[in-house]
């Protein structure tokens, strides 16, 4: 009969909390980051302009179609023998970036999208400039519809982050890993550290709402 | 002692193509067989059988892939098995997948009038039948784009069983980096038959999912 040992697991809290907050740092920055990848690519692929158009059109299917891990140990291991070298956090967050860029440019585009023309020209005929043309006719009425699908790519993001202990960059799951090779207590910890994305996926779920509610409900008037 | 990279080496590459499919494959029938359960569950009569089926849902899209991984593989010691990381990894990426396929197909049958359901009851066709020559067939339509969407997702995760030790496409990717330390040819190498597996697929969804919009709109 199996031991169930807890004790490494809590007597360790305090790492694993901390790794958590590691986690909640490089999701949040690739979420801010990646959403602007995000909004240029978007931009890139409905402009009229064909070169730029078929460059997102490669970044968008390479990535959609290639694993996380596989972009990641491209990215760590494969660019220095390009001449670029980086440090494993940096690795995973640009590695993050790159990967929700691509999903969000598609979101997005699907977004720019379904504004129709009409819009575009009322704002025109009103006598609204170019960049106040995009940023209340398209661009935030464009984030309010796809405000859903946005977030649960970005939950997915957060959960997907957990890959990047491979390279050994810092976050819970490497958290995890450290203190499995110190007390082997392995299905513990692997169980306290799927609790706490659970909890952390909770979390981010509570926020995206709460956002959702202060920004992005009618009447638009902010 | 690093060798060069050779054209067996590639082959080696190509070749582990095939436990990446058959890991994808178990995964996808499991999946299906479990998905199609937590999607009737989901949407049966009785309370509890719903409530069940949504907290399962819910943990696996709340909880990352790999972690599920290893639950399962260090879980196989708890309950008594032997450590073996085709196992764990089929079992981790079908339950992975009865949630996600679940969560899909519920979404399907709910798409189906209710009057088809109720056509069918006032009908005194049995449950049973009713899904299966009524509901389901139905249902299938409007299922099959975002399933092949999920199969694309699945592919990909199936790369994770490499952490846990399974042999498929990206360990045999970093055991031949190992031995050359040629990383940026090894991994875009690995990367582009990723892509070709995958692409087709997504071309695939997106064409049904156009075609489905048209029907839709009509």
């Amino acid at each position: 009969m199996y031991q169930f040992n807890f004790q490494p697991v809590f007597g360790n809290l305090d790492l694993l909390l901390y790794g958590a907050w590691l986690t909640v740092r490089l999701s949040l920055m690739a979420m801010v980051l990646g959403l602007i990848v995000s909004v240029l690519g978007a931009v890139a692929k409905t402009s009229g302009i064909r070169p730029l158009r078929w460059l997102t059109d490669v970044y968008v299917e390479v990535i959609r179609n290639t694993p996380f891990l596989v972009q990641i140990f491209f990215i760590f291991f494969g660019l220095p023998a390009a001449g670029i070298s980086m440090s494993p956090n940096t690795a995973a967050l640009v590695a993050l970036v790159v990967n929700v860029g691509a999903y969000g440019t598609e979101i997005i585009r699907t977004g720019i999208e379904s504004i129709p023309r009409g819009q575009i020209e009322a704002g025109r005929a009103l006598g609204l400039s170019p960049v106040q043309i995009f940023r209340h006719v398209v661009m935030i009425p464009a984030l309010r519809n796809i405000y859903p699908s946005l977030t649960s790519q970005f939950i997915y993001l957060m959960l997907t982050s957990s890959v990047v202990s491979i390279i050994s960059a810092n976050d819970l799951a490497s958290a995890g890993a450290d203190l499995n090779a110190r007390t082997f207590a392995s299905f513990e910890i692997y169980l306290v550290l799927t609790i706490l994305y659970f909890l952390l996926a909770l979390g981010f779920s509570t926020m995206f709402g709460a956002i959702r509610r202060v920004f992005f409900t009618y009447p638009a008037s902010r | 002692m690093i060798r060069e990279f050779s054209s067996a080496d590639l082959m080696f590459i190509v070749s582990a193509v095939r436990w990446t499919l058959i890991l994808s494959a178990i995964a996808f029938l499991g999946g299906a067989l479990g998905g199609l359960a937590v999607a009737l569950a989901r949407t049966a009569q009785g309370r509890l059988r719903r409530r069940i089926a949504a907290g399962f849902i819910q943990v696996f899209q709340g909880t990352p892939l790999l972690m599920q991984l290893f639950l399962v593989y260090f879980g196989l010691a708890v309950v008594g098995l032997p450590i073996d990381p085709l196992l764990a990894a089929a079992v981790a990426l079908t339950l992975h997948a009865s949630a996600y396929l679940g969560e899909i197909w519920r979404g399907a049958i709910e798409a189906v009038p209710p009057g088809q359901t109720e056509a069918a009851t006032a009908l005194s066709l049995s449950y049973k039948d009713r899904m299966r020559h009524v509901v389901l067939p139905q249902a299938m339509r409007l299922a099959t784009a975002p399933t092949v969407g999920f199969l694309v997702q699945l592919i990909k995760g199936t790369s994770l069983a490499s952490i846990i030790g399974f042999t498929e496409l990206t360990r045999a990717g970093q055991i031949i980096n190992n031995a050359t330390f040629k990383p940026f040819l090894v991994f875009g190498t690995v990367a582009a038959l990723y892509f070709v597996l995958c692409w087709p697929l997504s071309l695939l969804a997106r064409r049904m999912e156009a075609r489905m919009r048209l029907a839709v709109t009509r």
